[in-house]
This record gives structure tokens, C-alpha cells and sequence, in this order.
């Protein structure tokens, strides 16, 4: 996303090279961020969370969309964007990069110190996103979790892709994969 | 007439001169939050850069016969796109480093800007007309209200409230409050944060110069006229909270007022009662009156 | 010395030790050649007013370094306690009949008390706000000085302090006597503060200076190092001060207003902070400049300026930083 200093090696989106360029122009591309604790600006109400990220490309979601999709915002439009729980907060994450037209999502996290119910209503959302057409790249500790929603798994480790293990053989790579997360 | 043993004439007459101050106390320290919310650095040019405002309106008179309603146009937008350039070329480098040095740059340019003007046009003041549209006054019984001090202090209140309300209720305020609180994250939503930065200093700038060229027919233009102010602005904004804009314009003017009213009855604390209240405020309330730990 | 360097020869400690025996060794002729120089220059034709003058300025610029420097804090009204120190020196030598030493002593002992007081107020906060609030301070100082005209003189100042005779021999009226005075109080304050620098006090100063909250919890008392810090470099910033008064026999509103808070910056980061000669670098310079500008009027506040902004966007280590820089680097 540009926002990490230093970087080696190629980063290539649709046919493009983006390793050296500015965060701003990237998302210009139609990549979407959703960081790890979410962003929520406290400075501003939850209406004006959910409108920032400017529309970068067409095909963005409808706020009334997003609204579907997320019920809760509707309500707490006026609050501060940081007076929501922590599950509200991650859906007002996801659901702000949606209006921007962006194909490809980065989500960071976003299981990250939430209850198991909320942890569901998110894998239901991905699934939602999956289903419209998005891309989602989705960084989780929580392997459970990702085996629920991911089709392609990637193992990283140090910076580096050292495996990729598709969600259908996951059972037939149980072995290794511990030897990968194992400590 | 007396009001607590005051002469009403003298009373009011020094409330007017309070509101006045506190007019250009709201309007200098409004810029010093708004640059200070965004970039963290105290602009001690601020003072200078009002100066500036202020001999701008002087050479555009005295040069090309431009009245004051046009210098009050033309005159911040100069000083602010000098601004700009120090932003670019200077303070922009200083961003990775400790906050205080962007302090000491801007005050190493203070001293410049201050230094050579001084150096041209020595440290009595400039003469500087009061329009003709704005010249005589009310007599409103108690106190005769001269039309250019009211129209100071209504501009003031205007300017002041109109910046309020756009970083308060615009789309555009919500990017920069937002970008002060995580630059990174709006760069990555796909804003150019750096320009905003520089336009924002920019604006900030052009506010110090506004209020020069209002301040030339009340106070003539003097090139040690930012200089004995910029302190006492300082103080203002640290009262009322560094980065908070509504803190800046209600201690601006409430200073100002209060500053007026111990001239008339305490004149000898009338140098330092602000400076008082600030070293109160900070032991009591480190973030200001209206300001956010940060 | 020798013999446990030789002992803990290849140890780390053993280098460290060694280290620090060379960086010893390193001041102290860096620091003989310096007095040497001082002793010398008035026989080879540096005027001793122009030396007493930098000399006073060296001392106050050497005192904020040892707060921003080694304790890290940018105070931004030093000059209250240097026109403090001078206003009472100049006072009890010319109306109380104070002899030099104890003008001097008076006056230093006021200045730590008023270090004690604002310190008390100030340190509670950082940054910004901490300059903020030295600077506020000063400037009620500086008004209660131009108002207090009984005492102060107001803008006047007070005139004609006279030298007198220091402990009853020395004849201070004697330029070359004065001076010899001067540079005695400025190397005796200068070993003060590296020994200050380099005890266990300062070890911890640095520690905070670096790292706060680290420091915090290993169990120090932030607050209360940066307290002392402050009081020592506000006392000895009265030193200065009240020396400077009964050299130039005048104590005036220049050296309590907020301007002469910004020269000592000026001289600490020109010089380079946190480093033990730095300051004194910066301020021969600046005071060798202003000396040579004087007829150029208001030229020397462009100057000022312009060094302060090269400073900042280029020489951020200061003279004497960027050359310890240089040396390290050829070193390794």
C-alpha cells in the first residue's frame, strides 16, 4: 500500500508494477485498505468516517448498499466515529472502502479483539464481498477463521511467500502447515 | 455616568479596545491552531507574517494606488504563497524530526523577515489611511463606536466563525481533521495529504496577513509590529488549546476582553494577566480550555 | 587507571573503561589548550571587554546546554535568570554596598531559587508545552522588570555598578585584573559542568533525556532529575549574569528580554548541543559577529536568522557536533 517504507522484490496489480509508488496513487488504482484497529477517526462522526475515502473508480458500493449490508451504521450516523464497540467499528472499516470502487481489499486483522458472533457476521461479509466480485486479501493470525473464507491460502514468513496451499486441500496439508505456524 | 466607580466613557472605551485586540488575538492564534493542528509545528513567523500582511496593503497603496478592500484580498494571498514556498522548500524536511525544530526555524525566519524590514524602514511606524467608507462612527450614547473598529471586530468574528465552520462541517474540514489525526491512513484512501499540508500552511499564513492588513490604519505598519504581538498569541493559543479552533477564537476575544477590563481597573497586571492565566491553565488543565491530550 | 586497563584488557568493560580513560584524557587537554588560549589572547591583541563579554555568554550558553543538551529540554526564558542575576548583582554592589563576591554569590543564589520556583511550574510538562511555559515566565519577569523601576531602573536600567575589590585585594577596576577574574568563574563553572555531565546524576539525566519512560521504569524519579537540571542551569545561567553585570557595570531590560532566550538557543545549536564545548564555540561566534557587525544595524538580526535556519536544515549537530561526527567516522 506504500505505506511501509522499505520494500524489495515486485508488486504487480493488473499488469502493473506499484512497488515504488505513493500510497495516494495506489489507491487511485482501486486498492482498498482496511488497517489492523481499524482507523475509526475520533475527530470525526460516523457519517463522515463512512463518506472520507473518496470514490476512486466507478462501480463503488451505493451507501444505501452499504447500509444493507452493515444495518447498524444506519443508527449511529451522528455518534463519534470511536464512540462505537469494536465490532461496529470494523464493519464502519469495511463498509467506508466499499463506496470507493476499489476491486481488491486489503483487510488487516479485522478478526482482531472481537467476539466470536461478530467474528461470523464478518466471515459473512467477506462471503457477501466474495460473491459481488471482489478480491480480498486477508492477512488473520486466526487460522480457523480464514480456512472458512479463503480459497488460496499463503503462507508468509519473514516477508516472503513460502507456500500456497488452496482451501480444498487444506486437510491433506494439516502436517505442514503446523510446522509452519507451530512456534 | 460610573459603573463600579468607572467612568462609563472609559469603561466601555476600554472594552472596545479589549474586543479589538481580542479580534486580532482570535485571528492570529486561529492560524496558529490550524497550522499547528495539521503540521505540529508552532509557527513563530506568524508574527512577521502578519507584518508582512500589513506592509503589503502599504506598498499596494503607496505603489500602484490599490485601496484596502483589494489589499485585503491580494495581500493574503502573496504572503500566503510565500508561505507555501517555505513550506516546500523548508518545514517540509523538518517533519521526521523532533517538533521543536520546527520552532527554531521559523523563528531563525522571523528574525530575518523582521530584521530586514527593519533595516529599510526603521522601527517607527508607516502611516496607513482608514478607507473613507469606513471613517467616522456612531455615538451610541455611552460611547461613540468608530466604524472601523466595528468593522474589525465584525470581520474578524466572520473570518473566524466561516474557518470554524468549515473544518467543523465541510467535507473538506473532515479531511484535515482527519489527516491530523492519521496522516497515513488518508494518504492511503487515495488524498494527496502533503499538498493539503502545504495548502493548509498556506491558509494559515494568509490569515496572519489578513489581519495585518486590518490592523494598518489602527495600529500603522511598523516592522516590529508582529514581534510585540506574536507572545502574547502564543500565550492565547496555549490557554486555549493548541490545536482546538473554537478554542483559539473564544480566547482570543475573551482574552482580549479580559486584558481590556484589567487595564481599567488593575492597569499594572494588564502586561502579564494573560501570561498568568496561561501558567494557570497549563498546571491545572495541561491540554488547554478547549484543546484534546494528545 | 592504567593498571586496570591493562588488566581488564579484552573485555568489554575493558574497552569501555579504556574508552572512557582516552575521552578523559581528550578533555582534559582539549581543555588546558583551551585556557591556554584564554590566558594568552589579551597579550596578543584580543580586546579583554570582547573576551570578558563572550566569556559571560560562553558560561550561559555552556548552562542551557547542560539542560537541552544532556537533559533535553528547551527552555525558552533563560534570559529571566540572567537578567534576574544581573539586576540583583548590579543592585547590591551599587546601593547595598556589596562587595563583588558577594554580589555575585547574592545574585547566583537568586537565581536558583527563581530556577527552584519556575522549575517547579514548568517541568511538569514537556515539548512544546514546557517551552511554552519558561517563555510566559519570562515574559511576566521581563514586565514586573520594566514596571519595578525602583528597582530595576526601568528602562533605564541600573548605571554605573561599580567593580570594587574582590575579597578586599583584588582590584576589579583593572581591566586585565577583571578579566583574569572572569575567565577564573567561567573555567571554574566549566569543569563544574562536565563533572556534572559525567557523574552518576548525569548518567541518569541521560538516560531520561533519551528514553523517559524507560528510565521511569528502572525506578528514577523523572520529575526530580529534571527539577535539578533545571535549577543547576538556571544558577548557573545567575553566574553569568550577575559576572556580566559588574564587568559592563550595567544591568539593563536587554538581558531579560525574550530575545536574549533566543540568542543562548542560538548559540547551543550553532555550537552543538550536548556536546561539553560546543556552546562555548557558539558563543565566541555570535558574539564575535554581533562585535564586528555593530555599525550594520539591524543586519545582525537578518544574520542571526539565517544562521539559525542554515542550523536547522543543515548543521543540526552544531560546529563542534559535526566535527566530533567527522572524527568518529575517520575513526572507524
Amino acid at each position: 500500500m506504500g505505506v511501509v517504507p522499505r520494500r524489495e522484490g515486485s508488486i504487480v496489480f493488473e499488469g502493473r508494477e506499484i512497488g515504488k509508488l505513493a500510497s495516494n496513487r495506489i489507491a487511485h488504482l482501486g486498492i482498498a485498505w482496511c488497517p489492523e484497529e481499524r482507523g475509526i477517526f475520533s475527530s470525526l462522526n460516523v457519517e463522515e468516517n463512512l463518506l472520507l475515502p473518496p470514490v476512486v473508480r466507478p462501480g463503488g458500493m451505493a451507501v444505501e448498499e452499504i447500509f444493507e449490508l452493515f444495518p447498524n451504521l444506519k443508527e449511529r450516523l451522528a455518534s463519534q466515529g470511536t464512540k462505537l464497540s469494536g465490532g461496529e467499528q470494523q464493519m464502519l472499516a469495511i463498509g467506508r472502502i466499499l463506496r470507493t470502487g476499489a476491486r481488491l481489499l486489503l483487510l488487516d486483522e479485522p478478526t482482531e479483539g472481537l467476539a466470536p458472533v461478530i467474528v461470523q457476521q464478518i466471515g459473512r461479509t467477506i462471503h457477501a464481498l466474495k460473491n459481488k466480485g471482489y478480491t480480498v486479501l486477508l492477512v488473520e493470525q486466526n487460522f480457523r477463521f480464514a480456512a472458512t473464507v479463503a480459497d488460496r491460502h499463503y503462507v508468509v514468513d519473514h516477508g516472503k511467500v513460502v507456500d500456497m496451499i488452496p482451501n480444498a486441500e487444506l486437510d491433506k496439508n494439516m502436517a505442514k502447515l503446523h510446522e509452519y505456524l507451530g512456534v | 455616568m460610573q459603573i463600579f466607580g468607572i467612568a462609563t466613557q472609559a469603561l466601555f472605551g476600554q472594552l472596545l479596545i479589549g474586543l479589538i485586540n481580542g479580534a486580532f488575538y482570535a485571528l492570529l492564534s486561529l492560524g496558529l491552531a490550524v497550522i499547528f493542528g495539521l503540521l505540529n509545528i508552532i509557527n513563530f513567523t506568524h508574527g512577521a507574517q502578519y507584518m508582512l500582511g500589513a506592509f503589503c496593503a502599504y506598498f499596494l497603496l503607496q505603489g500602484a494606488g490599490t485601496g484596502y478592500w483589494w489589499s485585503l484580498l491580494l495581500a493574503p494571498i502573496a504572503v500566503g504563497i510565500l508561505g507555501i514556498i517555505i513550506e516546500k522548500t523548508m518545514l517540509k524536511r523538518l517533519y521526521a524530526l523532533d517538533h521543536l525544530y520546527g520552532l527554531l526555524l521559523t523563528f531563525g525566519l522571523a528574525l530575518v523577515l523582521q530584521g530586514l524590514f527593519t533595516n529599510y524602514y526603521g522601527s517607527s511606524g508607516l502611516p496607513y489611511r482608514i478607507p473613507d467608507e469606513l471613517s467616522g462612527g456612531f455615538n451610541l450614547g455611552f460611547m461613540f463606536l468608530p466604524k472601523y473598529r466595528a468593522w474589525v471586530i465584525v470581520a474578524s468574528l466572520v473570518v473566524c466563525l466561516a474557518t470554524w465552520f468549515v473544518i467543523e462541517r465541510t467535507k473538506l474540514g473532515s479531511y484535515l481533521r482527519a489527516a491530523t489525526e492519521n496522516p497515513a491512513l488518508v494518504q492511503a484512501f487515495g488524498i494527496n495529504v502533503p499538498r493539503m499540508v502545504t495548502l493548509t500552511y498556506g491558509f494559515g499564513v494568509g490569515l496572519a496577513a489578513f489581519a495585518g492588513v486590518m490592523a494598518a490604519p489602527i495600529y500603522q505598519v511598523n516592522p516590529q509590529m508582529g514581534a510585540n504581538l506574536i507572545i502574547v498569541v502564543f500565550a492565547v493559543v496555549v490557554i486555549g488549546g493548541m490545536g482546538s479552533i473554537m478554542g483559539a477564537i473564544v480566547t482570543g476575544f475573551g482574552l482580549g476582553v479580559i486584558e481590556g477590563l484589567t487595564k481599567v481597573f488593575y492597569p499594572e497586571a494588564s502586561n502579564t494577566v494573560i501570561f498568568v492565566i496561561m501558567v494557570i491553565v497549563l498546571m491545572l488543565k495541561p491540554a488547554g480550555l478547549f484543546g484534546k491530550e494528545r | 587507571m592504567n593498571t586496570t586497563a591493562a588488566a581488564s584488557h579484552d573485555t568489554r568493560a575493558g574497552v569501555i573503561e579504556r574508552r572512557a580513560a582516552r575521552g578523559d584524557r581528550t578533555f582534559l587537554v582539549a581543555t588546558l589548550v583551551m585556557a591556554l588560549m584564554f590566558v594568552v589572547a589579551p597579550f596578543v591583541g584580543v580586546y579583554p571587554v570582547f573576551l570578558m563579554k563572550a566569556l559571560c555568554f560562553a558560561l550561559y550558553a555552556c548552562a542551557f546546554n547542560l539542560l537541552i543538551g544532556y537533559g533535553g529540554l528547551l527552555s525558552f526564558g533563560h534570559a529571566m535568570f540572567l537578567g534576574v542575576a544581573g539586576y540583583a548583582s548590579a543592585y547590591t554592589a551599587k546601593n547595598w554596598g556589596f562587595p563583588p563576591e558577594l554580589a555575585i554569590l547574592f545574585a547566583t543564589g537568586l537565581s536558583a531559587l527563581l530556577g527552584l520556583v519556575s522549575g517547579a511550574i514548568a517541568i511538569r510538562r514537556q515539548g512544546i508545552y514546557f517551552a511554552m511555559i519558561t517563555l510566559a515566565l519570562s515574559q511576566m519577569i521581563y514586565f514586573f522588570c520594566l514596571q519595578a523601576t525602583s528597582i530595576t531602573g526601568g528602562e533605564d536600567g541600573i548605571q554605573a555598578v561599580p567593580r570594587g575589590k574582590m575579597f578586599g585585594v583584588l582590584d576589579l577596576s583593572n581591566t586585565l585584573v577583571m578579566y583574569f577574574v572572569v575567565l577564573a568563574i567561567f573555567l571554574a563553572a566549566f569543569l563544574l559542568i562536565h563533572r556534572i555531565i559525567h557523574s552518576p546524576f548525569g548518567n541518569v539525566l541521560k538516560t531520561i533525556r533519551d528514553n523517559e519512560p524507560r528510565a521511569i521504569s528502572l525506578g528514577y524519579d523523572a520529575e526530580r532529575y529534571k527539577l535539578l537540571a533545571f535549577v543547576l542551569s538556571a544558577t548557573l545561567t545567575g553566574l553569568a549574569g550577575a559576572t556580566k553585570a559588574i564587568v559592563f557595570q550595567l544591568a539593563s531590560l536587554t538581558d531579560v528580554h525574550w530575545s536574549m532566550s533566543g540568542e543562548v538557543v542560538l548559540m547551543t545549536l550553532l555550537g552543538g548541543m550536548g556536546t561539553i564545548f560546543g556552546p562555548v564555540v557558539g558563543a565566541f561566534i555570535l558574539i564575535g559577529m554581533e562585535n564586528y557587525l555593530a555599525g550594520f544595524g539591524q543586519w545582525v538580526t537578518v544574520i542571526t536568522g539565517v544562521i539559525f535556519v542554515f542550523c536547522v536544515m543543515a548543521l543540526r549537530k552544531g560546529i563542534v557536533g559535526e566535527l566530533g561526527a567527522w572524527w568518529t567516522k575517520r575513526g572507524n
